[in-house]
């Protein structure tokens, strides 16, 4: 079994309202899995409990068979699982590169120092150059996140995410208000993101999700619905009649 | 003097009573619009003023200005609500910070410049002095006029909560303004109302705590960190918790005060550590 | 190329050279005005701890005097009861302000910001009631006089002119300021920068954020001791007002009125502060009050950045323009 990261009947609720009821499901190394499911499925909330933001009621997480459910976020990170934010978190008073950078020297453990400038520490500032042109990004290096077109937010949603150097990469809705006329970019650039990275992206554009996904996870209610490729899932009648619902009846 | 343990309880339960009067409003606002008022202390204070002002200089009866405080506080309230505080709401809790200082210095001054820095006194009607006896035990006639008059004000405050179709939307907009605008409440009139009734309940609040925090220039800084206590222990946006945060606070300070006065001043403060330590989210998510 | 991609470097701008020559030429321009002159510099360098915490990591707090009263009645204390020596008298001020912002970081640091404002508000009040019920220790409402101080360094002793003070207390800061310097300007900085912004993002970053603050609070709190340290000192004398709500809130004030997140705002804020205050002394307290309440208010909806803030972020938005 490859499965990188893997959860054990894993659940949260509040009271009586369960957002996620034991699911159970497997991330292989190198996977591009998809994570569909209507609105208020409890998708976010499991990314949320994946990456430690949140703890579970019930179950466990495991991240490459060690048991992570009660490790902390940041130590989760260190240990190679980074994500991004349906609704755009960044810091707006630091720039394009400022913030890679901030998440770079993170990564290299290195914002413990104090005593020597940020511009000494030249390969982070390589590492974060590097992101920052992968994603497209170098025309905006030095603009403040605050005064960012949201387009270009995305796309830094994701930079950020990479100069984690995860091994596993949590996708919340990456072109979540992108129109589709301007969704290109991040479909190439999510085309190109590193194949030794697993990879469980969220989302509502059924293009992108068959053109991406080798596996399909199905959320409905906080339960896992369906699992399996995108043109089994696509078959499955049950996924059609809960979600792809007005398709069906079409 | 109140000489027993009942009595001093029950001026505890007076004295938190004043605190809840007064930060009620404060703690609505900030549940509603996440906003630090510092100067809400200053509308309590011109309530004071407004029952000083009309007992001593226009011999108007003091239960009569009570009315006028409440009054005097909505319209400064909705007032500054609307040519101010408005404008703020979006802004850090730093700049909230900063201009509710500004004003609380700027209230502060005009008191001292046109009152004076002395305490202003109060002239108490004959059927509130004295003592009443009630159950064995010697209660102060004044606080239990506050206790009764305080009690009224927080039933009808839940029950209009509860069952008005305004209190509805106060309470749909304190959960989640934006869900709330999204039904079709007008978030902005609840929160001008909410804030208007709050300082109007505050000015209230300062006039009938003439006879017992006292009455001066320094007022609104003073007791700051009460006000904010109860809210923060209460939990913000709860009535309820700030009823409850306001009877332990005022109990436990004025017990503290008589029975160890050396270290009376000091038992708020390691109660607001204690319960900091063990609830961050205040009595109000404890209770949960 | 090498013009894009701005990070946080240790280059000295002109304008700060330019700063740092004035507040020497001061000692030489203003010979009869370095009492005043000395105060600016303390209190300078007790906004600079303010801002090292609020402008840097958003920690907003009403109580920082707490800290700087330590380290004064720390040194005072010290100075009191025989021993005279500046520098360790400065080290334990530190010391002593430093110890009190670590224990109380675990209280003033959780929670939200009414929290924090709250808690930093009471224990500011908390010290002040310390102090004054120690009376027999502390002085009490009279104060802690007898501050006898011996030689800076064994050379220069204290003058009632303030040229020691004067010397004294600019060096002091300058070499806080470059320890303050390089603080903000590495990962650590960037990191608090971070943690000011969003600092719910933090920990998706990888960063332990309560760690991070204590740090920070802990290293704001002994320089604020040191500046409480060398009142003191350059005073020979400790008041309960070192301790008070209006300390803190006079010097929340001139922080923001010179611009947070900047550095220099608090020593820009400080200078603009106590100037003023100078210049009005003959007028009724009531109407400064009033007016610095006015300008307060005035200034956070026209002038949110302050001075410092107002100038770097005119600068800022050209050079974003002119991309």
């Amino acid at each position: 079994m490859t499965a990188v990261l893997r959860t054990e009947k894993l659940s949260r609720s509040w009271g009586a309202l369960a957002a996620v009821r034991e699911v159970s499901f497997a991330l292989e190394a190198g996977a591009r899995h998809a994570l569909i499911g209507p609105n208020g499925a409890g998708k976010t909330t499991l990314v949320n409990l994946l990456t430690g933001a949140l703890s579970p009621s019930g179950g466990e997480v495991f991240l490459d068979g060690d048991r992570i459910t009660r490790v902390p976020q940041h130590v989760r990170v260190r240990r190679g699982m980074a994500r991004t934010f349906q609704i755009t978190a960044l810091f707006p008073n630091l720039t394009v590169l400022e913030t890679v950078l901030l998440a770079a020297c993170e990564q290299g453990g290195l914002c413990w120092s104090w005593l020597s400038p940020v511009a000494r520490h030249a390969r982070e500032i390589a590492e974060a150059r590097r992101i920052v042109r992968e994603l497209h990004l170098e025309d905006e290096m030095d603009v403040r996140t605050r005064i960012l077109p949201y387009g270009k937010q995305r796309l830094l949603e994701i930079a950020v995410a990479l100069a984690s150097r995860p091994r596993v990469l949590l996708l919340d809705e990456p072109a979540a208000g992108i129109p589709k006329s301007e969704s290109a970019e991040i479909f190439e650039v999510l085309a190109r993101l590193p194949k030794d990275v697993a990879i469980l992206f969220i989302e509502h554009d059924m293009d992108l999700v068959f053109r991406f996904a080798d596996r399909v996870t199905v959320l409905a209610a906080g339960s896992m619905l369906a699992e399996g490729t995108p043109a089994e899932i696509a078959a499955n009648a049950r996924v059609r009649e809960v979600y792809l619902g007005e398709a069906a009846h079409a | 003097m109140p000489g027993s343990l009942p009595g001093v309880l029950f001026d505890g339960v007076a004295y938190g009573s004043l605190l809840f009067l007064i930060s009620v409003g404060l703690s609505v606002t900030m549940g509603l619009m996440n906003f630090i008022n510092l100067a809400h202390g200053a509308f309590a204070m011109a309530g004071g003023y407004v029952c000083a002002v009309a007992m001593n200089r226009l011999g108007i009866p003091f239960v009569a200005t009570l009315p006028l405080a409440f009054l005097a506080g909505a319209v400064a309230g909705g007032i500054l609500e609307s040519l101010l505080y408005r404008r703020l709401y979006r802004r850090s809790p730093l700049d909230q910070v900063l201009f509710s200082l500004g004003l609380t210095l700027m209230s502060v001054a005009a008191a001292t410049w046109v009152f004076g820095p002395g305490s202003q006194p109060v002239h108490l009607p004959d059927f509130l002095l004295g003592q009443v006896r009630v159950a064995g035990v010697d209660l102060g006639a004044y606080r239990l006029f506050l206790v009764a008059v305080v009690s009224l004000i927080a039933l009808a405050l839940i029950a209009s909560l509860r069952m008005t179709k305004a209190g509805a939307r106060i309470r749909a907009s304190v959960d989640d303004a934006q869900a709330a605008a999204g039904l079709g409440i007008d978030v902005g009139r609840v929160f001008a109302l909410t804030f208007t009734l709050g300082s109007a309940l505050s000015a209230l609040g300062g006039a009938l705590s003439i006879d017992v925090f006292g009455l001066d220039p320094t007022f609104p800084l003073k007791y700051l960190v009460y006000f904010l206590l109860v809210v923060v222990v209460g939990g913000s946006g709860s009535i309820a918790g700030s009823l409850l945060a306001s009877m332990v606070l005022g109990v436990l300070d004025v017990v503290g005060k008589y029975y160890v006065p050396q270290i009376g001043a000091f038992v708020i403060y390691g109660l607001m550590i204690a319960l900091l330590l063990l609830s961050p989210g205040g009595l109000r998510r404890m209770a949960r | 190329m090498s013009a894009a991609g701005r990070v946080p470097d240790a280059r000295w701008r002109p304008a700060e050279l330019v700063f740092w020559a004035a507040a020497v030429a001061v000692y030489f321009v203003f010979p009869h005005h370095l009492v005043l002159a000395s105060q600016i510099l303390i209190t300078g360098l007790f906004a600079l701890s303010l801002d090292l915490i609020l402008g840097y990591a958003g920690i907003v707090s009403l109580g920082h005097a707490a800290m700087f009263g330590s380290g004064a009645y720390a040194a005072g204390l010290l100075a009191h009861h025989g021993w005279g020596e500046p520098v360790s008298g400065l080290l334990a001020g530190g010391a002593a302000g430093a110890a009190l912002a670590f224990a109380t970081s675990f209280v003033a640091l959780r929670g939200g910001d009414l929290t924090r404002l709250m808690v930093t508000l009471g224990i500011g009040l908390m010290a002040y009631e310390v102090a004054n019920q120690a009376a027999s220790i502390t002085g009490g409402v009279d104060g802690l006089s007898d501050v006898a101080m011996g030689k800076l360094l064994g050379l220069f002793a204290f003058d009632l002119g303030g040229r020691t003070a004067y010397v004294y207390s600019l060096a002091v800061l300058f070499a806080v300021f470059c320890l303050s310097r390089r603080i903000v300007n590495s990962p650590f900085g960037l990191s608090l920068r971070g943690i000011r912004d969003r600092s719910a993002r933090m920990p998706a970053l990888g960063a332990p954020v309560s760690l991070r603050l204590t740090a920070v609070y802990t290293v704001a709190g002994g320089i604020a001791g040191i500046a409480g340290a060398l009142l003191a000192q350059t005073t020979q004398f400790v008041g309960l007002e070192t301790l008070g709500f209006s300390r803190s809130a006079d010097l929340l004030i001139m922080l923001v009125l010179g611009g947070a997140g900047w550095l220099y705002g608090g020593m820009v804020g400080a200078a603009a502060f106590l100037v003023a205050q100078d210049l009005l002394s003959g007028m009724n307290p009531v109407y400064w009050q009033f007016w610095l309440g006015l300008l307060l208010v005035l200034a956070v909806f026209f002038v949110p950045g302050g001075i410092v803030g107002t100038l770097a972020g005119a600068q800022l938005r050209r050079l974003e323009a002119r991309r």
